[in-house]
């Protein structure tokens, strides 16, 4: 990936974008469909969306997984 | 200057406090326990059991798993916090009284669209974020305001290699920011993204709900790309064109 790319990447927003609070707000149904091995993200697109683009909601949503898999 | 200090003794949590009729009737205002897999009825019937032993049992099964994923996630995160040590246990155990308090103040809002425990744990992953982003100022390792722009290609994950070719569309970027941003984009977006800040403690710091800041950034990144495409640096489809 050349400079220029990963600048793009970074600058570029997605319009589905659902933001932190909303996709916060759905996060344990994610993770429950993620564990189930449903396709959360074809359920939760702009979801998805905000947790490729934001870092702290990602490692909210990494947190989550790994406290219900040490179950 | 370097932030420890031993944990604080811990009273009794507030969520011990919490009388008897103090939360919500589940059974009027969430979904029927038939509606839900067993383990998740089965933790609402007894926290919903009234002042008696059966809630106090399950109260006290909660919270030490809530104390278990908060020490385990603040250990999985203590690489990328400036909180150490004992302070860090500490985090970890008000996270998970917090998260307790939150969720039985909230338990008729659980509805049964995921397990009862990833409902609950939700509760004490998020408290872990937002109080490490508090304790960051403790002992912050950049201040605010500090724009360090030379690390900006660092922090956008340009190889060092690249750096010196990278170096007129990130003075562009530059330009942009100082020119077309408004300050309070310019503030977060220099904190967050040339600084390396964490998101969640900007948002402490300013008193805002990291949401907030999230749609700063997102307008500011959305501000800059039209301003690189309009001057030729992107191309609209975000092919290089120079």
């Amino acid at each position: 990936m050349t400079e220029w790319e990963r600048l793009d990447r970074f600058l570029r927003t997605d319009p589905r974008d659902v933001g932190c609070e909303e996709a916060m707000a759905v996060l344990h149904i994610y993770v429950d469909l993620i564990v189930a091995g449903e396709d959360a993200a074809g359920r939760y697109p702009g979801v998805a969306a905000h947790l490729e683009a934001c870092g702290p909601c990602a490692e909210d949503l990494t947190g989550l997984l790994a406290a219900v898999a040490s179950d | 200057m370097t932030y420890c200090r031993t944990p604080s003794p811990r009273p009794t949590p507030q969520w011990r406090r919490l009388g008897a009729g103090s939360v919500a009737s589940v059974e009027l205002a969430g979904p029927t326990e038939r509606e839900l897999d067993a383990e998740s009825a089965d933790w609402l019937r007894r926290l919903s059991a009234g002042a008696g032993a059966l809630r106090q049992q399950a109260e006290r099964e909660l919270h030490a798993r809530l104390v278990r994923i908060a020490l385990a996630e603040v250990s999985r995160r203590s690489a990328s916090t400036p909180v150490t040590g004992p302070e860090l246990t500490d985090v970890a155990h008000q996270a998970a009284d917090d998260a307790m308090l939150a969720i039985l103040a909230k338990l008729a809002d659980f509805r049964g669209e995921s397990r009862f425990i990833t409902w609950a744990y939700r509760f004490v992953i998020l408290e872990v974020s937002s109080k490490l982003g508090r304790h960051y100022w403790r002992n912050p390792p950049v201040t605010l305001d500090a724009a360090q722009w030379e690390r900006l290609p660092d922090r956008l994950g340009i190889d060092p290699e690249q750096h010196a070719a990278s170096a007129g569309i990130l003075a562009e970027v530059r330009r942009v920011v100082d020119d077309d941003l408004t300050a309070h984009q310019r503030r977060v977006f220099v904190a967050v993204v040339v600084d390396g800040i964490p998101l969640d403690a900007l948002a402490a710091r300013l008193s805002l709900q990291r949401n907030a800041i999230y749609k700063v950034i997102f307008d500011a990144r959305r501000k800059i790309r039209r301003a690189l495409v309009a001057n030729g640096y992107l191309e609209d489809g975000g092919v290089e064109r120079r």
